[in-house]
């Protein structure tokens, strides 16, 4: 076979059917999966949560993960952020003619890997190859269907006054670690990104407390744009410490070297909770017990104070407003 | 006023004026390279942009500048070659990973950044690379703080001195200002209790009525300023006269290219025609870079003006008044009047 | 322009160094400083070192930021 993708790859005919059955079913094997049917077919009853997300980050291997652990984990936390339990996961593949089949096979293990911690299966996939030059190397598309337990209740716009605010562990790690492999900015450090699936996180995070009222991520935008996102919907405001905010030293030193600021830059690995102000600290404990939360700290709360906004009480005393992201993360030189 | 866009963003980010008594007013001045860059050159450099086998290199701050009818960014999604690179070196690197092209690096920043500039010819010049250009658009602080003074159009007190330029310069470029001027001056790093100590330091010498240079960051600058990176400034450029947005033209204040260095330099080697520069309606940008107005009395701030939709380069800039604004303003200022 | 960011020198290369803060590491280039030994601060700028921290006062002005920073905790 040969070692990159072709445009052949992609027509439906024999090297179709060679990719799917040595590039990706081997690693992905599941009985839905292996039907090789048009569509998959599973039972569920409940009430189903539904995702989709495109990945297209650059560079596709970064430290601490790749595209593909990113496709995965990606989805699976924007299920979990709703309550809901992970089940099934479809994954469409755009790839550039040319694209390694080497980094392929990379990627799709990963995939897999992803796939066994988070306890989902992909059921469905699709790839496509498109001319040199009409894709950068690889696009991926994930979806996810997930189960919300009875009685589960989780919104962005839940949030109320008194109620605190959570966040799983440092911010800004999986941001610094995919520009520290960028041309151009050329600096290295020991840092991996934090993707990771945080739907078991979640699951024992909802055992501690039935009166988890928001869950969301903080990607692109970062922290800041989360917190503004749920301000904005629940119609309320928020209170955070920046004291209290968890940052590592080497995300502080190159977003001072970059002239970025750590709330605005992605991490893939995290999440804010909001929740009753009773039950907050035995859910951070619960949280802690978890490799993905145990950074988790408290970092502020809800008031019925300037809806809408956040406010961030700085280190030297003052407050002061944060936004959400306008624009694009720019490294600033002045 | 400071005279530093490191301190706007600072003294905004930490909450200086919050911690400062009523009794003490802070003016923005013209501190940010990036908004103090004349319109008609900015659209200079977008025209070069669109020239055939050109790679335009830029600091990230200016590449969403909006100029007269476009900006870097624009160009680039049109399909121009325009690239943000961290350092000058970067710009070199491309240019010799490129030789069919020619890559023109456009030089903004004050005496922080000259030096780095200087520098990057002589480089290219040592390696020989001959597609290396830089379009030069560095600016001298100590003369537009002469021009802003010397206009008697605002008046001040004491003046924030510029932390990294100094490093540069040193402190004896300020002293006709206190001499000539009677206003206090004291250099600041970028700490916020840095920024505190130079503002006590300023209100005491006024207290006293004794104004000086202080130097309030000795551990970065010391009164005879870096003579290695002088000495390459010296040899690379001559100082004339700049065109600043929102001031004018400023005697003494830019830096060219000297004729020895002739072949790096972007305006001799292109020409590029011009449409007439436009400013926006409504920006008071101009008012704004030389401290003559706050960003809450313009009245496209935060309504049309925001940092998605920058209408002038103080909102786009990060080192801007509005964008320091608009990203860390009080509760009380982010209302929108 | 301003951002200028305190950086270690870790190893020297003719007019490069190898420098480093809180576990980020960077090349930069050391023309503005020739002499700069391995273990001093520097100031680094865009990939350049525009000047060498002096220790000396850095400590003093850390010991003036300390008696302001108690005395503001005091309000």
């Amino acid at each position: 076979m040969d070692d990159s993708i072709l445009l052949a790859h992609g027509s439906g005919g024999k090297l179709s059917h060679e990719l799917v059955e040595k590039q990706f079913l081997p690693f992905l094997a599941n009985p839905a999966l292996n039907k090789l049917d048009d569509s998959a077919i599973f039972e569920a009853s409940g009430r189903l949560a539904f995702t989709t997300d495109g990945y297209v980050v650059n560079p596709i291997f970064f430290p601490g993960g790749d595209i593909g652990k990113l496709a995965v984990c990606g989805t699976v936390n924007d299920l979990a952020m709703n309550g809901a339990k992970p089940q099934y996961l479809s994954l469409s593949a755009i790839i550039e003619e040319g694209f390694p089949l080497s980094e392929l096979a990379k990627i799709v293990k990963s995939i897999k890997k992803a796939a066994d911690e988070a306890e989902v299966n992909i059921i469905a996939g699709d790839t496509k190859v498109v001319n040199r030059g009409q894709a950068d190397k690889l696009f991926i598309t994930t979806s996810g269907v997930g189960i919300i337990p009875p009685g589960v209740d989780i919104s962005g716009a839940n949030a109320r006054a008194g109620d605190k605010v959570l966040l799983s562990g440092t911010i800004g790690d999986h941001g610094i670690a995919v520009m520290s492999q960028r041309e151009g900015l050329r600096f290295s450090m020991a840092l991996d990104s934090d993707c990771a699936p945080l739907n078991k996180l979640v699951a024992q995070m909802l055992e501690a407390s039935s009166n988890i009222h928001c869950l969301r991520d903080p990607t692109r935008g970062g922290l800041a744009t989360t917190l503004n996102e749920l301000a904005r919907q629940s119609k309320v405001g928020i209170v955070v410490d920046e004291a209290k905010i968890p940052v590592k030293e080497e995300v502080k030193a190159a977003c001072e070297l970059l002239g970025l600021d750590p709330l605005y830059v992605a991490n893939e690995g995290k999440l804010v909770a909001i929740a009753d102000p009773a039950d907050a600290d035995k859910i951070l404990t619960q949280m802690k017990k978890n490799s993905y939360g145990r950074d988790a700290a408290i970092i502020g709360e809800v008031t019925t104070e300037h809806p809408g906004k956040v406010v961030m009480k700085t280190k030297l005393g003052p407050s002061r407003i944060v936004d959400m992201l306008s624009g694009e993360l720019l490294p600033r030189i002045c | 006023m400071e005279f530093c866009g490191g301190h706007t963003h600072a003294i905004l980010r930490y909450g200086i004026r919050q911690l400062v008594p009523k009794t003490v007013e802070m003016r923005s001045g013209p501190g940010c390279p990036v908004c103090v860059t004349a319109t008609a050159d900015l659209d200079k450099a977008i025209a070069l942009a669109h020239l055939p086998d050109v790679i335009i290199t830029t600091f990230g701050d200016m590449i969403r500048v909006p100029g007269s009818y476009s900006s870097l960014q624009k160009a680039k999604a049109e399909g121009a070659d325009v690239r943000i690179v961290y350092s000058t070196i970067d710009a070199v690197e491309i240019a010799q990973a490129n030789p069919k092209k020619s890559v023109i690096f456009v030089g903004i920043g004050f005496e922080t950044t000259a030096p780095t500039i200087a520098a990057s010819i002589l480089k290219a010049q040592q390696d020989k690379i001959k597609n290396f250009y830089v379009l030069s658009l560095n600016k001298l602080t100590p003369p537009v703080m002469k021009a802003l003074l010397d206009s008697g159009k605002i008046k001040l007190d004491g003046i924030v001195c510029p932390g990294h330029v100094s490093v540069i310069i040193g402190s004896h470029p300020y002293e006709f200002i206190p001499r000539d001027h009677r206003v206090a001056c004291v250099i600041s790093g970028f700490e916020p209790l840095d920024i505190l100590l130079c503002i006590d330091k300023l209100v005491e010498q006024i207290e006293k009525s004794e104004p000086k240079v202080e130097i309030a960051y000795p551990r970065g600058v010391k009164p005879e300023g870096n003579k290695k990176a002088l000495q390459l400034m010296e040899d690379v450029f001559e100082i004339g006269e700049a065109n600043w947005r929102g001031i004018g033209i400023v005697p003494q204040s830019g830096l060219t290219i000297r004729e020895k260095y002739e072949r790096f330099n972007a305006d001799k080697a292109f020409s590029v025609s011009l449409k007439p520069p436009r400013e926006p309606k409504g920006c008071r940008c101009g008012d704004i870079i030389r401290g003559a107005a706050m960003p809450l009395e313009c009245k496209l701030f935060r309504k049309v003006c925001t940092p998605e939709s920058p209408v002038g380069p103080c909102m786009v800039s990060s080192e801007g008044a509005c964008a320091a604004y608009y990203q860390y303003g009080t509760l009380e200022n982010s209302q929108v009047t | 322009m301003c951002l200028a960011v305190p950086v270690r020198i870790v190893s020297i290369d003719g007019d490069t160094a190898e420098t480093e803060i809180a576990g980020v590491r960077r090349r930069v280039s050391i023309a503005f400083t020739p002499e700069v030994k391995v273990g001093d601060y520097v100031l680094l700028h865009t990939g350049y070192a525009i000047g060498v921290i002096d220790e000396a006062e850095a400590e003093e002005t850390l010991k003036l930021l300390e008696e302001i920073a108690s005395l503001s905790e005091v309000h």
